[in-house]
């Protein structure tokens, strides 16, 4: 015991030794096998990539922001749109709920580390290379991908500039990266816990994950298949989603968003797992439901597989496909409801205090709900002729997204950071980005549904004169959500640099495991296994 | 709701003064919600998009009600002391069941207008809608009518150099004209990429699939010019193909079909020969080529005609375009390139078009050939092309396949 408190006590700062300088310092976190290390690595990456897809975002909104040809051309604008999105999906909100992981998931069922932590430095390490060979299309002649992150086919494949192979490759490099690291997950979770930790008495982020992970290994291989096929229609000659050879471009749409709609509860399953640690926390009650908590995330997965035909009411489905997705994509109301509803719960008769974390929680639960309601409506296939592929659409995701899933990471950053670094972040500058946030992300994202009804199509760089007003107002809330992010930045780099010092507990309503260690934990969270009350 | 709605009217309105110059539309600017339309259809989907409005705001005034409460009450600055439930099955049961009642409730209308959508029978008119990149080919499978129908706002317009006019990006050079009171079914295709051929006012949205007909139907009460845009991402020029649709009463239908140019037969044509082509003067042809070529060409081969290599090749200094034969050059145009975003022109274009076009290409930008292609020459080249197909019997083509 006491030679394992010294071996951890020595590490504590610095991680193992690798030399001095520049080379020791790569080393230190290229060979780096602990999961502090790497969750460090991958949501340092998550916050590069933020910015980078943020600052595209704001590419888009400035084009948009008057009618007429303003900064970039439509094909360059399309290759924002399209980077936009694989990015923010693939490199902000995936390698961000990964870091999360792996820096919470060992200390919460009290374990000393990963399962398996040379696949993990592994899994991290193939990231960096898949992003550079992404970012690395747009400067290619014929520019980078430009059909959006859906790639439809035919535009992706006979339409296609030639860096989209080098944006398959990327895909797959990814989908290997995410497969490795859900195996991980899930051989921590399965098999790492503290004696007494039973799976019902895990924390529910731990349980979203769990689910998460395997909802990865079932689509991640879905989404290779379908770029491989991409990539034989482009240079090998077959004809999948060609109807000229026998094929079918909706086959590709299948095979996509059989992938795209798990895809998205792979975003936003920890999210929930997130606040409903956050929530319990700052309310100073154990949260209400625990069991229907978990089984709502569990049937909100398996629904999740046979709902992917509501992307593409339009394209000519037969009725009786648009029947039965129609009701089975309205039928995942009921489990997200019970979500909600216990969320509202957990805080009803709570003493609750706002920091920052809770303030992004709250937002969360009232903005995702709002999101929530748009989803409903275009599940009702014949207001979905109207919505599809409009503004509507576009407004409705970036809720579920950004208040939704980037404010739970917002969150769950302020919440775990005086863990992780021992230090307080400054609560008036989080107040300030939080109010900045939620003001501005409304303003960005709210008036895309009028604009989506009154009738103006996603994804194209010049609109009619009409929607002028709306898409002014967007654009500078957009420029506002964006620029306040540099608060958050700052925030987090000032608190890991130095700030107050902060007890094991850091909360005074946090309970779990993870809240018994010290700030910041010892180097191998735990050496030996915690008693489970 | 209603002072939240002011409050919103305002602020833009602030934003909106910065910005003086913007022409005034004849359009509602600051509108916020599903147009009602002008069929039974659009009618019927602007209802079911109220109840389904309705429904979400009643449950969020609920949820957000008995949230926001707590958030003001339930705090620890109040001295509030946490209670320590945190489960109650029968409350679980009830807002597991609840939910599920409501989604039967909203289901029940979706389904009645989804089956009434999906039923294109008994159509009086038949418009076959075929999506090219980018512009829309509308084929009156019944009147024998044919056309293309382009973007008809100035290349100048889009590039701020003019005063935008108030259908900004909604025009077009050749409507799609229909008839009211008629049932209308359309049969959407596709001829490289996915469109989607999306009108508001007609509550139609359907997917164009190149390889594939599907059918959607509209029935429109009111006589007006309804506006629309491609709604699936389709390419660079995707923002800029436009759908306006003229309800007529039958009668102005009548008239307006008498007068349409019926499609030809090319094959009994080629043989009466071809009416005498008129010249056109070097000024007359450059003119003309450099508007049709910023309209129709320069999406891919950009302005400045370096295109977008290696997709779409430059033409300045291309061999196609400053080499000979020239009618190397013209057979491009009217032929395309099979399997890529050039398409062909020839059923698009007319000699003179195409004659201008290729004259203002070998000009350009440097392409100082000093060629002068007459339609004439266009003429010749199209009429070469044109072989009647054999008709080959089945027994003939048979062999071991």
């Amino acid at each position: 015991m006491s030679h394992a408190l010294a071996h951890g006590n020595e590490h504590e700062a610095h991680g193992p030794e690798q030399g001095k300088g520049v080379i020791g310092f790569i080393k230190r976190w290229l060979f780096t096998t602990n999961h502090k290390d790497i969750g460090t690595l991958y949501l340092w990456l998550a916050m590069f990539s933020f910015f980078v897809a943020g600052g595209m975002a704001l590419v888009i909104r400035a084009e948009l922001f008057q009618p007429g040809h303003r900064f970039v051309d439509p094909n360059f604008f399309n290759q924002m749109t399209t980077m936009h999105g694989l990015i923010m999906l693939f490199g902000v909100v995936m390698p961000a709920f990964t870091g999360m992981a792996n820096w919470q998931i060992p200390m919460m069922i009290g374990a000393p580390d990963m399962a398996l932590p040379r696949l993990n430095n592994w899994s991290f390490w193939i990231l960096p290379f898949a992003f550079a060979l992404l970012g690395s299309t747009l400067f290619q002649s014929g520019g980078g991908p430009n059909f959006g992150w859906t790639m439809y086919a035919p535009l992706s494949t006979k339409f296609a500039p030639p860096s989209t192979d080098f944006m398959i490759f990327a895909i797959h490099m990814m989908g290997i990266s995410s497969i490795m690291g859900s195996i991980n997950i899930i051989a921590t979770i399965l098999n790492m816990r503290a004696p007494g930790m039973t799976l019902m008495k895990m924390p529910v982020f731990v349980w979203s994950w769990l689910v998460t992970a395997f909802l990865l290994i079932a689509i991640m291989p879905v989404l290779a298949g379908a770029v491989t096929m991409m990539l034989a229609d482009r240079h090998f000659g077959t004809s999948f989603f060609e109807a000229a050879g026998g094929g079918d471009p909706i086959l590709f749409q299948h095979i996509f968003w059989f992938f795209g709609h798990p895809e998205v509860y792979v975003l936003v399953l920890p999210a929930f797992g997130v606040i409903s640690e956050v929530i319990p926390t700052f309310s100073r009650k154990p949260i209400f439901g625990y069991h229907f908590m978990v089984y709502a995330i569990i049937s909100i997965a398996v629904l999740s597989f046979i709902v992917w035909v509501h992307h593409m009411f339009t394209t000519g489905v037969p009725l009786g496909a648009e029947l039965f997705f129609m009701y089975t994509t309205m039928l995942i109301a009921v489990p997200t409801g019970i979500k909600v509803f216990n969320w509202v719960a957990t805080m009803f008769k709570g003493a609750m205090t706002f920091e920052t974390p809770m303030l992004f929680a709250v937002a969360f639960v009232f903005l995702f709900t709002i999101g929530g309601f748009t989803g409903l409506m275009l599940a009702l296939v014949p207001a979905d002729y109207q919505y599809q592929d409009t503004y509507f659409v576009v407004g409705h995701f970036h809720y579920v997204l950004v208040p939704g899933v980037i404010f739970s990471l917002m969150a769950a950053t302020y919440y775990w950071l005086p863990k992780w670094t021992g230090h307080m972040y400054n609560e008036c500058l989080g107040k300030w980005h939080f109010w900045l946030s939620v003001i501005s992300v409304n303003i960005a994202f709210f008036p895309m549904h009028f604009l989506g009804l009154a009738g103006m199509p996603r994804r194209i760089p010049d609109y009619a004169l009409q929607f002028t007003n709306f898409n002014m107002i967007s654009s500078i809330g957009a420029f506002i959500f964006g620029f306040s992010q540099l608060l958050f930045l700052y925030n987090v780099v000032a608190t890991v640099r130095k700030g107050k010092k902060v007890d094991g507990r850091v909360w005074e309503g946090s309970h779990g495991l993870e809240w018994t260690l010290s700030s910041p934990p010892p180097y191998h969270s735990f050496v030996t296994p915690p008693d489970i009350l | 709701m209603l002072n939240k709605f002011n409050l919103c009217k305002m602020t833009v309105l602030l934003s909106a003064l910065l910005s003086a110059p913007l022409a005034l539309a004849a359009t509602d600017n600051w509108q916020m919600n599903m147009y009602k339309g002008v069929t039974p259809l659009s009618k019927e989907i602007y209802d079911l998009h109220m109840i389904a409005m309705a429904i979400c705001g009643v449950i969020g005034v609920i949820v957000f009600g008995v949230m926001f409460y707590s958030l003001f009450h339930h705090r620890k600055s109040k001295g509030y002391q946490a209670a320590t439930f945190h489960m109650n099955t029968r409350l679980e049961i009830m807002w597991t069941i609840i939910p599920f009642l409501i989604l039967i409730g909203l289901a029940f209308p979706a389904t009645k207008v989804l089956m009434r959508m999906e039923d294109s029978t008994d159509a009086d008119v038949t418009i076959k809608v075929v999506g090219y990149q980018w512009k829309w080919q509308y084929q009156y499978l019944d009147q024998g009518i044919s056309f293309f129908s382009n973007l008809a706002t100035p290349y100048s317009q889009i590039q701020n150099r003019q005063p935008k006019g108030p259908w900004y990006l909604l025009e077009v050079d050749k409507p799609l004209v229909l008839p009211i009171n008629k049932k209308i079914r359309f049969i959407v295709t596709s001829n490289d990429v996915i469109h989607s051929w999306w009108v508001p006012e007609l509550g139609v949205k359907r997917d164009a699939i190149p390889g594939f007909m599907h059918e959607a139907w509209a029935r429109i009460d009111t006589a007006g010019t309804y506006r629309g845009q491609c709604a699936e991402l389709c390419g660079i020029n995707h923002g800029f193909m436009p759908i306006v649709v003229q309800a007529v009463s039958e009668e102005e239908f009548a008239v307006w079909v008498s007068q349409q140019q019926q499609v030809v037969d090319i094959y009994a044509a080629s043989k009466v020969g071809a009416p005498t082509p008129k010249t056109m003067t070097r000024a007359e042809l450059m003119h003309m080529g450099k508007e049709k070529y910023n309209a129709l060409c320069s999406a891919c081969h950009q302005v400045n005609g370096k295109g977008i290599p290696p997709l779409y090749p430059a033409l300045k200094n291309s061999s196609v375009a400053v080499g000979n034969p020239i009618s190397r050059h013209i057979t491009m145009i009217l032929n395309g390139v099979p399997g890529s975003a050039m398409q062909p022109y020839k059923d698009q274009l007319s000699d003179e078009e195409i004659a201008a076009i290729t004259t203002y290409e070998r000009n350009a930008w440097g392409n100082n050939t000093d060629d002068e292609i007459q339609p004439g020459e266009v003429a010749t080249v199209r009429q070469n092309e044109i072989q009647s197909p054999t008709i080959v019997k089945k027994a003939q083509a048979g062999g071991f396949r």
